[in-house]
């Protein structure tokens, strides 16, 4: 009897000390969770999803804090991923967040842009070049289209134009055929 | 002596339609007023302009710069005048328009100075590049940059030399002319080709459907050592795998080359291009073009880079029932969005279809999963999988089956017994990949821009906190030291944080900072003097004036009570 207590309660020892090695040992750094919502995310860094970039939205669904339906750049298609990732329900866009919009780039009327530099500060992902003073312009294929530079602009300058389809980029449509018609008798 | 012959898997047996455009020896197409030439014709980037609008060019003289290495020079096919560079709607299954050189000829044809180089004493080197400025690409439809092809792989030397002439797309019979009247040309440029990949053997791949293209090459190729062997009419036999592997048994694995292997492969009209572009200094500014199926005069004719299609068109006479046109073949090919379109570099056949040539496909039925496109398919894919995969956007199960070993040839389609457009859904999943590969990257680019941004940003905040702790600290000691010059000298480096503990000197410290800058400040304001006033009327001045007496009773009246400022 108590030869099987003292078993038992070693064999409890010692896979509670392995348990207990293991958990420090073995510890995984960070979230990954966030790294996997961030990958879904554009990266836009745009903000209207009501935090300041795509990691800390990234950060406050994993922590359950933000719906998945904030990103409005995402579309449905980003909701959807995550909805798989998270496993929860999807959910259409949240209206107050934004709508989807088509890809866009920020373009700079160059001859009423006065060189303040506003936009450049505002820019998160440093698209845009220019010093003080001087004609600023964006850096198109680095744009991410978030809009972020065209409130701080005094003279109203910067246009957000969507990005032409290209023959490179060019998609085939999805194929849309008429199926035979059964007719029952 | 007989080579051995390999097999493919798969392949289909289609009505081969080419005699109804070889009965007529290669014409030349009529010099039209007006030629739209696309810059991008090649993989690998658009080539910039190097003309301007009103600028005089001559024949065959460079309009478009390779980018790089990777894309190939476009030049002039006529002389004349460039009227504009500008976006014109291209041959292309998109509709989608892309920038063009607008040349209006002058019909006077005059070439620039042809110069011819002698081969044999040319480094490989120097003729790749020669190849890359005379805009040599693939004639065979995809339209790769030859030169690129050309360089040596990864496992050394190009042992066997290939020469497609297989030609296995039905209707299109533009190299069975061309082997038929120009078989001394394209042995003459595969000569070339093997010099510069200094290549054991030259095969001369040519389907057994063509028996006096084959005779014609025969009686060419001798002297160039050159072999050709006859291979079984089968479609695809021409895909560059395909006939790669009935040559030389090789099977090329998805990703690689056949450069890997010891094998690369040509087209017969690249060949005798780049036998034109070495041996008579002239660059591709023009192609041999099949004009068949619903027309009065089938055949083939030269047609210079950059003519409208609908003005070839008139030449054959498509009859009444036409309804579209096809560019490329009835398997592979795609109809043309419009005619008044340009020929391009990978141009190899206009096709007249009417319904009663082409009928319109029957209704698509569900897959039953019979299992006839996979025996069917050359390139030993499972479409009916990718069938479903691309149906229900499942990527990236689609690429896991392979979907990117796809060539496109269509025998999938055409023995399905329920009708599906098979290759439209690879075509979809594909070019969708494609695009979210594209944004992938993109993001991945934008992620570290912005957090490299961000670490940018704190090192700066942090480096400017440091340098006004530094400064602070220093202003603290001079005062120290200035009030105590009895006191033994205060400890020379000492930082905010070591003199905390001193509580009450560090306050007197604190006092005298503040009464230094406010001094400083009164200093300053009493310094201003008022500006810009010698030209000012008599009167103003005398205002002036007395409002700054005002101004310094002011300041007197504030010095005396120094307590309570408000």
């Amino acid at each position: 009897m108590i030869t099987a207590l003292l078993v038992m309660a070693g064999i409890a020892v010692v896979l509670g000390a392995l348990l207990g090695y293991a958990s420090i040992r073995f510890k995984v750094k960070g979230d990954p969770l966030v790294d996997k919502i961030d990958a879904i995310l554009p990266q836009t860094q745009c903000g209207q999803c009501g935090f300041a970039g795509c990691k800390p939205y990234a950060q406050a669904i994993a922590r359950g804090e933000a719906e998945i339906n904030q990103c409005p750049p995402g579309g449905e298609e980003g909701i959807r991923k995550l909805a798989d990732l998270l496993g929860k329900e999807f959910k259409p866009l949240s209206a107050e967040h934004g709508t989807e919009k088509p890809k866009q780039v920020a373009v700079i009327d160059e001859a009423l842009c006065i060189g303040c530099t506003l936009c450049a500060q505002a820019c998160p992902v440093d698209a845009i070049v220019g010093a003080a003073k001087q004609m600023h312009t964006v850096v198109a294929p680095l744009c991410t289209g978030c809009e972020l530079c065209v409130p701080p602009c005094p003279v109203d300058c910067i246009a957000m134009v969507p990005v032409p389809e290209t023959v490179e980029t060019w998609k085939w449509k999805y194929p849309v055929v008429q199926m035979k018609v059964v007719e029952h008798a | 002596m007989l080579a051995t012959l390999f097999k493919f898997k798969g392949g289909v047996k289609p009505a081969s339609h080419k005699d109804e455009s070889t009965q007529t020896p290669i014409a030349r197409a009529p010099l039209p007023p007006l030629l739209v030439v696309p810059l991008r014709q090649s993989a690998g980037g658009t080539p910039q302009p190097l003309v301007k609008p009103g600028q005089k060019v001559l024949k065959g003289e460079r309009i478009g710069a390779p980018e790089e290495n990777f894309s190939s020079a476009i030049h002039a096919p006529t002389s004349g005048t460039v009227r504009a560079i500008e976006p014109r709607m291209l041959p292309h299954p998109s509709g989608l328009s892309a920038p063009c050189v607008v040349l209006e000829a002058d019909g006077e044809e005059r070439w620039i100075e042809r110069v011819p180089v002698n081969y044999a004493a040319a480094s490989p080197d120097a003729l790749r590049d020669l190849l890359r400025d005379s805009g040599i690409v693939g004639l065979g439809g995809a339209a790769f940059p030859s030169h690129i092809k050309l360089k040596p792989g990864a496992a050394g030397r190009i042992e066997t030399l290939i020469i497609n002439g297989a030609e296995c797309e039905p209707w299109i019979s533009c190299d069975d002319m061309l082997m038929r009247e120009r078989a001394e040309g394209i042995v003459r440029g595969a000569a070339i080709l093997r010099h510069i990949v200094s290549a054991d053997r030259v095969l001369v791949g040519i389907e057994d459907n063509k028996p006096q293209a084959i005779a014609a090459l025969r009686a060419a190729a001798p002297a160039a050592g050159i072999e050709v062997v006859p291979v079984p009419t089968r479609y695809p036999a021409g895909g560059e795998k395909q006939l790669i592997r009935v040559l030389t048994g090789i099977e090329i694995p998805y990703g690689r080359l056949g450069t890997e292997f010891g094998v690369q492969c040509f087209n017969v009209g690249t060949a005798y291009s780049a036998h034109r572009a070495i041996e008579l200094g002239e660059p591709l500014i023009s192609r041999i073009v099949t004009l068949t199926g619903n027309v009065e005069r089938p055949g083939n004719v030269e047609v210079p880079i950059g003519t409208p299609i609908d003005g070839l068109l008139k030449l054959v006479s498509p009859k009444a029932d036409t309804d579209r046109f096809i560019m490329g073949g009835p398997m592979m090919g795609f109809t043309l969005p419009r005619t008044d379109l340009p020929v391009t570099k990978a141009a190899n056949c206009i096709l007249a279809a009417s319904p009663a040539l082409f009928p319109p496909q029957a209704p698509e039925m569900p897959c039953i999963r019979c299992g006839a496109c996979t025996r069917a398919c050359p390139a030993e894919l499972q479409p009916h999988e990718h069938y479903w995969f691309s149906r229900a956007k499942n990527f990236g199960k689609a690429q896991e089956y392979g979907i990117f070993d796809c060539i496109e040839c269509g025998c999938c389609a055409y023995v399905c017994p329920s009708n599906i457009r098979l290759v439209d859904y690879y075509r979809f999943a594909k070019t969708s990949m494609r695009a979210l590969e594209r944004e992938k990257t993109a993001s991945d680019a934008a992620r570290q821009r912005f957090e490299f941004r961000n670490q940018r940003e704190e090192r700066e905040k942090a480096e400017k906190a440091a340098r006004l702790a530094a400064k602070t600290a220093a202003a603290r000691q001079a005062i120290a030291g200035a009030e105590k010059p009895a006191a033994a000298v205060p400890a020379p480096a000492q930082t905010a944080e070591e003199s905390a503990p001193a509580l009450p000197q560090l306050d007197e410290a604190k006092k005298a900072l503040i009464a230094a800058a406010i001094a400083r400040a009164q200093a300053q304001k009493e310094g201003v003097q008022p500006k810009n006033i010698d030209n000012l009327a008599p009167e103003k001045q005398a205002e002036i004036r007395e409002i700054e007496a005002r101004r310094a009773k002011v300041r007197e009246i504030a010095k005396t009570p120094p307590e309570e400022p408000v």
